[in-house]
C-alpha cells in the first residue's frame, strides 16, 4: 500500500507526519478551549441564576 | 433580505455558526482527507522533483491559508476599527493562531523540501524571509491580546499592528515577483496561459487547498464562538465582583 517514495522517503514521511500533527495538535487545542469555555460559563451562569 | 451587519450580532452570530460548524468541520475533513491520500498515495513522481512533489499537497495550501488568515484578520480589523462590531475583533483573535499554524506548516514543509531540492534548509530569500517575518507578526499578535486586560484596548493595539503586517502578509505573497530573484519559485498555479503544473497534481491540490480554506473557516467559527463565551464569562464575572 506505502508508495515507493524513493530515496527522499525520510523528507517526504516526515512532511506528512510532522505537518498532520501540527494540524491534529490545532484542531484539538480549538475544541479542547471551546469545550472548557463552554463549561466554565455554564456553570458561571448556573451560580448566576442561583445567586439571583 | 438580512443585512450583513446583523451577523456582528454575538447572539446571531452564535446562531448561524452554530448550524454552519458542523457542515464546514465534515466538508474540511472529506476534502483534506481526500486530497492527502490522493496526493500522497495515488500522484506519479515528477522527473525532476521524485517523490518530494507530494509535499506540494501541504506546503502549497498551508502557505495559502498564513497570507489568507492575516488578510481575513485585516478585514475584520478594520471592521472594528472603523464600525466597533465585537464578534469582527474576536473573529480576528481566533484567527490568528490558525494562521500562525499555517506559516508554521508552510515553513516547515518548505525547508524539508528546500533540502533535497535546493540543497539548503533555508535561504534569506525575498519570499521565505518575508514569511519568517508574518510569522513572527503572527506571535507577536497573539502576545499583544494576552498582554492588554482590556479588550477593546487590547483589539485597537492588535488591529493597528494587523495593519502594518499587512504589508509582510502582501510581500509573502507577491516577494518572488516584486524582486525576481531568490530561490523560490513563482506562483506554482497562475490563470495565465501556458501554466506549467499537469493535472496528476493540480486536481487534488485543488481539493487540498478547498479542504484547508474550509478547515480556515471551521476553525475560525470555533475559536470565535469561544472568544464570544469568554467575553460573555468576563462580562459575568465583573458583575459578579460588583454586587460582591
Amino acid at each position: 500500500m506505502m508508495p515507493d517514495l524513493g530515496r527522499y522517503a525520510l523528507e517526504v514521511s516526515l512532511a506528512y507526519i510532522v505537518s498532520l500533527a501540527l494540524l491534529a495538535g490545532l484542531i484539538a487545542w480549538v475544541w479542547w478551549r471551546n469545550a472548557r469555555v463552554r463549561r466554565d460559563l455554564a456553570e458561571l451562569e448556573a451560580r448566576v441564576r442561583a445567586a439571583k | 433580505m438580512s443585512s450583513f451587519w446583523e451577523y456582528a450580532n454575538p447572539v446571531r452570530f452564535m446562531q448561524v455558526s452554530g448550524r454552519l460548524l458542523p457542515i464546514t468541520a465534515v466538508l474540511a475533513a472529506a476534502c483534506i482527507v481526500v486530497s492527502l491520500i490522493w496526493g500522497f498515495f495515488f500522484t506519479p513522481d515528477d522527473f525532476r522533483q521524485g517523490s518530494t512533489v507530494k509535499i506540494l499537497f501541504l506546503h502549497v495550501p498551508s502557505a495559502l491559508m498564513a497570507i489568507n488568515a492575516w488578510i481575513m484578520m485585516l478585514v475584520t480589523s478594520l471592521i472594528w476599527l472603523i464600525r466597533r462590531h465585537h464578534v469582527s475583533a474576536l473573529a480576528a483573535k481566533a484567527a490568528a493562531p490558525i494562521g500562525m499554524m499555517m506559516t508554521m506548516i508552510a515553513l516547515f514543509t518548505g525547508a524539508i523540501w528546500g533540502q533535497p531540492m535546493w540543497g539548503t534548509w533555508w535561504e534569506w530569500d525575498p519570499r521565505l524571509t518575508s514569511f519568517l517575518i508574518l510569522f513572527l507578526f503572527y506571535i507577536g499578535y497573539i502576545a499583544l491580546w494576552s498582554a492588554i486586560e482590556d479588550a477593546d484596548t487590547a483589539a485597537d493595539l492588535t488591529s493597528v499592528l494587523c495593519l502594518v503586517g499587512s504589508v509582510f502578509a502582501v510581500l509573502s505573497r507577491y516577494a518572488a515577483n516584486f524582486w525576481n530573484q531568490g530561490l523560490h519559485q513563482g506562483a506554482s498555479l497562475s490563470l495565465a496561459p501556458g501554466t506549467r503544473m499537469d493535472w496528476a497534481y493540480k486536481a487534488p491540490l485543488y481539493v487540498a487547498m478547498t479542504g484547508f480554506v474550509i478547515l480556515f473557516v471551521a476553525l475560525v467559527l470555533a475559536g470565535t464562538r469561544t472568544e464570544v463565551r469568554a467575553r460573555r464569562m468576563k462580562a459575568l464575572q465583573a458583575r459578579e465582583r460588583m454586587q460582591a
